[in-house]
């Protein structure tokens, strides 16, 4: 086992920040690196925190990791904020609202740019979460870029799902509307302090019962002010609650099968990618795009052969 | 974008609430391709280094107009390096006497960047040391 990984298995936080980063450079060093500390992993409750941008989702990240804390459990933190699709800089700033959390030696934080991705994660998100587990961490909190309706990546990378929303979110149409509302397994409903919010969390308790259980579990809803931190002691009982439901009936090994199918798909996708996109599969494309456009062969033909060489 | 990205923490210290300097260094970063945390106003020392290094950044910036430089630096530095981790480059910004950049220029701060400093040289100075 290579030397970086064993301190991270000791739980070492600069091995641990620099496995990340290799991870996130996808240097030839880290599927080795991987495939060592993944005996060690899953052993986390992974929680997701996701939502509009400006909703509180860090802030109540920051909460929620306290509440963890407070309970004896390591926490893991990971960050993920919008970088530029242009220049591929970032400012990450979701630590600022963590800050009472940075004197803590058993939370470890770490901010990652989206890399200009749709879908409110970064490529390394999935392997950020193991090296914190297999450095020992009992929960880890994913938070989301802020998110549109249709970004639901999150959902692929962990065990529980927090969409946090606010009084301005939009009305009940918008809550019975597809994608991000269908992962919610726990919705925060956020700065609850605010005018509209119990007209919302009316339309969306209501919204919410009418669906009814999916798998056996009702989403639940929660007021919160993350600021003050009310309500967060509720937030953290649904999580709770939804953890024991996962452990039931085998649904959690149920879930993470699911995810890893994803996985598996997603990895041996980019491996095809990465081939068609270096010799000798570069020129196979080439030539099979010269047939193609001068007819002599058509593009359903042409890819399935592509796929038979590669 | 040219060679791997490179991570900065930009950190006020201290009580100093003075951080439109820092603010601006870090969006032109940012328009550079950089990737930059920000620590937000009135951090510990410590707080300072355990961020670094769990974000795992090639550079840590200290804006500094409180005038308790000579006090926060070396504090950081030390720091760092009891942690094994003083291979990050230490940098700051501010209002910091000749005599005192180059006391702490001494004692290990890479760089130092007064009023009037050009954001591109800045830019250019790290992607230069970072590599």
């Amino acid at each position: 086992m290579s030397d970086l990984a064993g301190r991270v298995l000791r739980g070492d936080v600069r091995a641990a920040a620099r496995a990340i980063s290799l991870i996130e450079r996808r240097e030839n060093d880290a599927a080795p690196l991987l495939a060592a500390l993944y005996p060690s992993t899953g052993g986390a409750y992974r929680i997701g925190i996701t939502g509009p941008p400006g909703a509180g989702k860090s802030t109540l990240a920051a909460c929620l990791a306290t509440r963890f804390r407070e309970a004896g459990r390591a926490v893991g933190v990971l960050a993920v904020d919008i970088a530029s699709p242009f220049s591929g800089g970032a400012l990450l700033g979701d630590r600022i609202r963590m800050q009472g959390l940075s004197g803590d030696p058993s939370v470890f934080i770490r901010s990652m740019g989206n890399e200009g991705l749709p879908g409110g994660l970064c490529r390394a998100a999935r392997d950020a979460i193991r090296v914190m587990e297999a450095m020992g961490k009992d929960v880890v909190l994913v938070e989301t870029a802020g998110v549109g309706q249709t970004d639901v990546d999150v959902t692929w990378c962990v065990d529980a799902v927090v969409l946090t929303l606010v009084p301005e979110s939009g009305d009940e149409i918008q809550v019975l509307k597809a994608g991000v509302m269908e992962i919610a397994d726990v919705i925060a409903l956020n700065k609850s302090d605010r005018p509209g919010a119990a007209g919302l969390a009316g339309e969306l308790a209501e919204s919410l019962h009418a669906r009814g259980k999916v798998d056996g579990w009702e989403t639940r809803l929660v007021r919160t002010v993350g600021t003050r931190g009310d309500g967060v002691g509720e937030l953290y009982e649904a999580l709770r609650a939804y953890s024991c439901h996962l452990k039931a009936e085998d649904r959690l090994a149920v879930l993470r099968e699911q995810q890893i199918r994803r996985e598996l798909n997603e990895r041996v996708e980019a491996r095809l990618a990465r081939r068609l996109d270096a010799a000798p599969g570069r020129e196979r494309l080439r030539r099979a795009a010269a047939r193609v456009r001068a007819g002599e062969d058509d593009p359903y033909n042409a890819s399935e052969q592509l796929l038979r060489e590669l | 974008m040219s060679g791997r990205k490179i991570r900065v923490l930009i950190a006020k210290v201290g009580l100093d609430g003075h951080d439109r300097g820092a603010k601006v260094v870090a969006r032109a970063l940012r328009d550079a391709g950089i990737e930059v945390i920000y620590t937000g106003l009135h951090r510990t020392p410590d707080e300072v280094v355990n961020t670094a290094i769990q974000e795992d950044v090639d550079v840590l910036g200290i804006s500094s107009l409180s005038g308790a430089h000579l006090t926060i630096f070396p504090k950081v530095m030390d720091r760092l390096r009891e942690r094994g981790a003083d291979d990050i480059l230490v940098v700051g910004g501010g209002i910091i006497s000749p005599a005192d950049r180059e006391a702490l220029k001494a004692k290990g701060l890479a760089f130092f960047w007064g009023p009037g400093t050009h954001t591109g040289d800045i830019i250019a100075c790290l992607r230069e040391a970072v590599k």
